[in-house]
């Protein structure tokens, strides 16, 4: 059933793609490269219990990972996106194995902290990073084997591909021992750790898988739209995988995509109406964690379909 | 102008950041000291004190002193009631689980800005300092003659900044005063000591938490007020002094008074010293850096002993 | 052979000496209760045995191996078991992924040999008819057998029981006792226990713990008739 459930997601993004106008393709194009972000957010926060308010900085060594090696070595963008993922890699190790020695309200704040230095840092270093005004990736620079990921079909493709990849990477990770081991870490941690689990090691690795992933999300980003700035950084794009992974429902595997969709709209939305489309942020988030803290998919799972993974 | 008098002007602004942060962080280590809620929204509390303050201001007209003595009572009790009633409609109601109130107060971190951003605009506004007196600073130099006391072009600040830092201490003092001695003082320790006990003990604890939540709001508030004539009201101004007292506050050791008191002067001076020589910038990295290894590796503060 | 010793293990919680010089020894294939008053130090020392809290001082030997350093992890690793004395399980998840995922940390095995060995150990306990129910939805009574089988399924060479008969009924009692019988030989068991019936039924040898040391150590015809035990739980010996 959730093998049915992994492919008709999966198809219906394809045939979306021809049935919807080109301004939705394109929306949906950058739905599905950030849903890739609150895909990785959603194995540490809603597999594994761990609530990070820094993951902007991993988004940001994926999305400065490639977009650094691009403009400033003039490296190929296959490269560069290997560059952009080993960064994410790195930092969340280094932050993992740092931050890890916390838990709970020291965990948010830690991780929040050094996503706020990084992203002072690449302010700081406006010199190459252009700061809050960042830069644009040349077209030229966008190219892959003759396919250009600046047209609209390309980069919808590519979004899809990238998307699939890390839903699929997630779906089949928590049917794994070790995907089980990290549910049952979010249950009870001491537990888990009086069966025999190196817990620690466990957090870690899911601290780097999440990271890892949002920094795909990131140099997915920077590479098929063409821009990179530090804005990316900031808290705000720390609290957005948050948001969406509390709208959609924590610890589901369609969860990521159907917050980031919804979020994506009401956002795009609301913009039409006032210019403090925050203010739709703001509101939801209140009324998510007072009346559905289990999200869309996780109420429709409490309520109608119990196996949805 | 040399380097002395330089550091002299930096360490007296330092010292005017020290004094409104120990404000809005006392407030913010109230808060978790006793409800055990981190308050993501305080900078939002902060903020809309300085735009009461200057609606407040701007509608009294009259002489500057009228309005910002108005904006002085008014903003922090309007700031207060604000917070008081977020308690009761969504901490309440999320029984200050730890986590929850943090998502919900990013949450009203949003809410609280945007409307602002609605209703205020998004422009900076000025409030009128109540009184305007420059004050020179002299400085000594020595010469074949001796000491003399010279007059350097520029080493000068106003009294208002100078009435700032002593308005902070007091307000500090007081509120030091005021959970000493007072009924609710007594009641706000035992709360904090022991929830459960306190309610045991006809201790109305949610009503305690009410409070403490609107008093915290109140006193980040009231820093906004002090400051606003220096910077300006703006819908973003709540950013840098939710961090500045999430800093002071770690650092200072959660929920510790002395302790935030204490790492509110090193840290309000730093930042001024750090802020003017080098860059602001670089201060702000040094110092969430700090905060992120202070959590990991002094868990209970530089100043706080380890209890384990 | 001795399958876990103490030497001199020590324990201070903030000035408070809840454990001192424990010198203590059980030899393989033993089940061991370990009684005392309330505050006697019983669960800290087993805390302190399976290394969920680190001792002031003293050494842990397990299979005359030197485990004081290692973390919890690694001594249920080498085969001990620990049953939490509150009910300790994964709410969310399944009957079935629960005892597994004791199951699959410590035997490796085949998919196949998982489910039979997870479906034994739920059988031992009589709650193989529940295997797909959601642990959260158990009874009390139930989760605390859950708890067990999940001790079960990791099939230890020393199974640590911290009060597992704590709020169940009469007739779970009788089953309970049961269960503990069967285990004999195949397992060793530390037991802590406040229900003395089930410490006279089923423990080969006694040892109380008082005041964080060790007041007397036998079987259990001795500790009953051992006027210093008395002294101990109820203030004054009954002969006295």
């Amino acid at each position: 059933m959730t093998k049915s459930l992994h492919i008709s997601v999966l198809t219906s993004l394809v045939l979306l793609f021809f049935v919807v106008s080109d301004y939705h393709d394109g929306n949906l194009a950058r739905i599905m490269v950030l849903a890739i972000y609150a895909v990785g957010y959603n194995l540490l926060f809603g597999y594994t219990g761990l609530l990070s308010l820094g993951h902007a900085l991993f988004f940001a060594a994926g999305m400065y990972g490639l977009a650094l090696p691009i403009q400033h070595l003039g490296v190929s963008p296959i490269e560069a996106f290997a560059m952009g993922l080993a960064s994410a890699a790195t930092v969340s190790l280094v932050i993992g194995f740092l931050a890890l020695r916390t838990t709970g309200a020291a965990f948010m704040i830690v991780t929040l902290m050094f996503a706020q230095a990084g992203f002072l840092a690449l302010l700081y270093f406006g010199q190459w990073t252009r700061g809050d005004e960042g830069f644009v990736i040349q077209q030229a620079d966008r190219i892959i084997a003759g396919i250009d990921f600046s047209q609209s079909t390309e980069r919808y493709f590519a979004a899809f591909v990238l998307f699939a990849v890390a839903y699929l990477l997630i779906a089949w990770l928590i049917s794994t021992p070790f995907g089980k081991c990290l549910i049952a870490i979010r249950e009870n941690e001491e537990r888990a750790q009086m069966l025999g689990y190196d817990v620690h090691r466990h957090k870690l690795l899911a601290m780097l898988v999440s990271g890892t992933l949002s920094g795909a999300s990131g140099a997915a980003y920077a590479f098929l739209f063409g821009y990179a700035g530090a804005t990316f950084a900031s808290v705000q794009y720390s609290i957005l995988p948050l948001l969406w992974v509390l709208l959609g429902g924590a610890g589901t595997t369609i969860g990521p995509l159907i917050g980031t969709a919804f979020a994506f709209y009401l956002i795009d939305i609301s913009s039409h109406f006032t210019t403090a489309h925050l203010l739709v942020v703001g509101l939801a988030i209140v009324l998510l964690t007072l009346f559905a803290p289990q999200g869309l998919a996780g109420e429709i799972r409490n309520r109608l379909i119990s196996w949805l993974p | 102008m040399d380097f002395a008098p330089h550091l002299f002007l930096a360490t007296l602004e330092g010292a005017i950041t020290a004094a409104v942060i120990s404000l809005t962080a006392v407030g913010l280590s109230l808060v978790f000291g006793i409800m055990r809620v981190v308050n993501v929204a305080h900078g939002e509390f902060f903020m809309l004190g300085a735009v009461v303050a200057w609606w407040v201001a701007s509608t009294l007209g009259g002489h500057a002193a009228l309005g910002f003595l108005a904006a002085l009572i008014i903003a922090p009790l309007f700031v207060g009631l604000m917070a008081a009633l977020a308690d009761r409609l969504v901490l309440e109601r999320l029984n200050y689980d730890l986590e929850r109130t943090i998502v919900a107060t990013i949450g009203l971190l949003y809410v609280i800005q945007q409307v602002a951003l609605m209703t205020f605009g998004p422009d900076a506004r000025p409030v009128e300092a109540p009184f305007d007196l420059r004050i020179a600073i002299p400085w000594f130099e020595f010469s074949d003659t001796g000491v003399n006391l010279i007059w350097p072009w520029g080493l000068a600040t106003t009294g208002y900044k100078l009435a700032v830092i002593a308005a902070a201490a007091i307000i500090v003092t007081s509120i030091i005063v005021f959970l000493k001695r007072s009924r609710f003082g007594l009641m706000m320790r035992a709360t904090q000591m022991d929830s459960e006990m306190a309610s045991a003990f006809g201790i109305p604890v949610r009503r305690v938490y009410c409070v403490v939540f609107g008093l915290g709001a109140a006193l980040a508030a009231l820093g906004a007020v002090l400051i606003v004539p220096i910077q300006q009201a703006h819908y973003l101004m709540g950013g840098d002094p939710l961090l500045l007292s999430f800093i002071v506050v770690i650092i200072g050791g959660l929920g510790s008074l002395p302790g935030t008191i204490l790492a509110a002067v090193l840290i309000g001076m730093s930042d001024g010293i750090i802020s003017v020589f080098f860059s602001p910038t670089l201060a702000k990295i040094l110092a969430t850096l700090l905060v992120a290894l202070v959590l990991i590796f002094r868990p209970h503060g530089l100043f706080g002993h380890h209890t384990s | 052979m001795n399958l876990l010793s103490t030497r001199k293990l020590s324990m201070n919680f903030g000035g408070v000496q809840a454990l001192l010089d424990v010198d203590f020894d059980l030899p393989q294939g033993q089940i061991r209760a370990l009684i005392g008053p309330n505050g006697a130090g019983k669960s800290t020392f087993v805390g302190a045995v399976c290394g969920r809290f680190r001792p002031s001082a003293g050494r842990v030997y397990f299979e005359d191996q030197d485990i004081s350093q290692l973390p919890a992890h690694r001594r249920i690793g080498l085969g001990m078991a620990y049953s939490f004395q509150i009910t300790s399980i994964f709410g969310s998840l399944t009957v079935y992924e629960n005892v597994a995922l004791a199951v699959r940390r410590a035997v490796q095995a085949q998919a196949e040999e998982i489910v039979e060995r997870v479906h034994m150990a739920l059988d031992r306990v009589g709650l193989l008819d529940r295997v797909e129910q959601k642990a959260g939805d158990l009874s009390y009574g139930h989760q605390r057998l859950l708890e067990i089988a999940m001790g079960l399924g990791q099939e230890p060479r020393l199974f640590i029981m911290d009060e597992p008969t704590q709020g169940l009924a009469a007739s779970e009692i009788t089953a309970f006792i049961e269960l503990l019988r069967g285990l004999a030989g195949e397992s060793t068991i530390l037991l802590i226990e406040h229900n003395m019936h089930v410490v006279m039924e089923c423990a080969d040898t006694l040892t109380v713990l008082n005041f964080g040391q060790i007041l007397a150590e036998g079987v259990p015809s001795e500790i009953r008739a051992d006027s210093r035990v008395q002294h101990a739980y109820f203030g004054s010996s009954i002969d006295a």
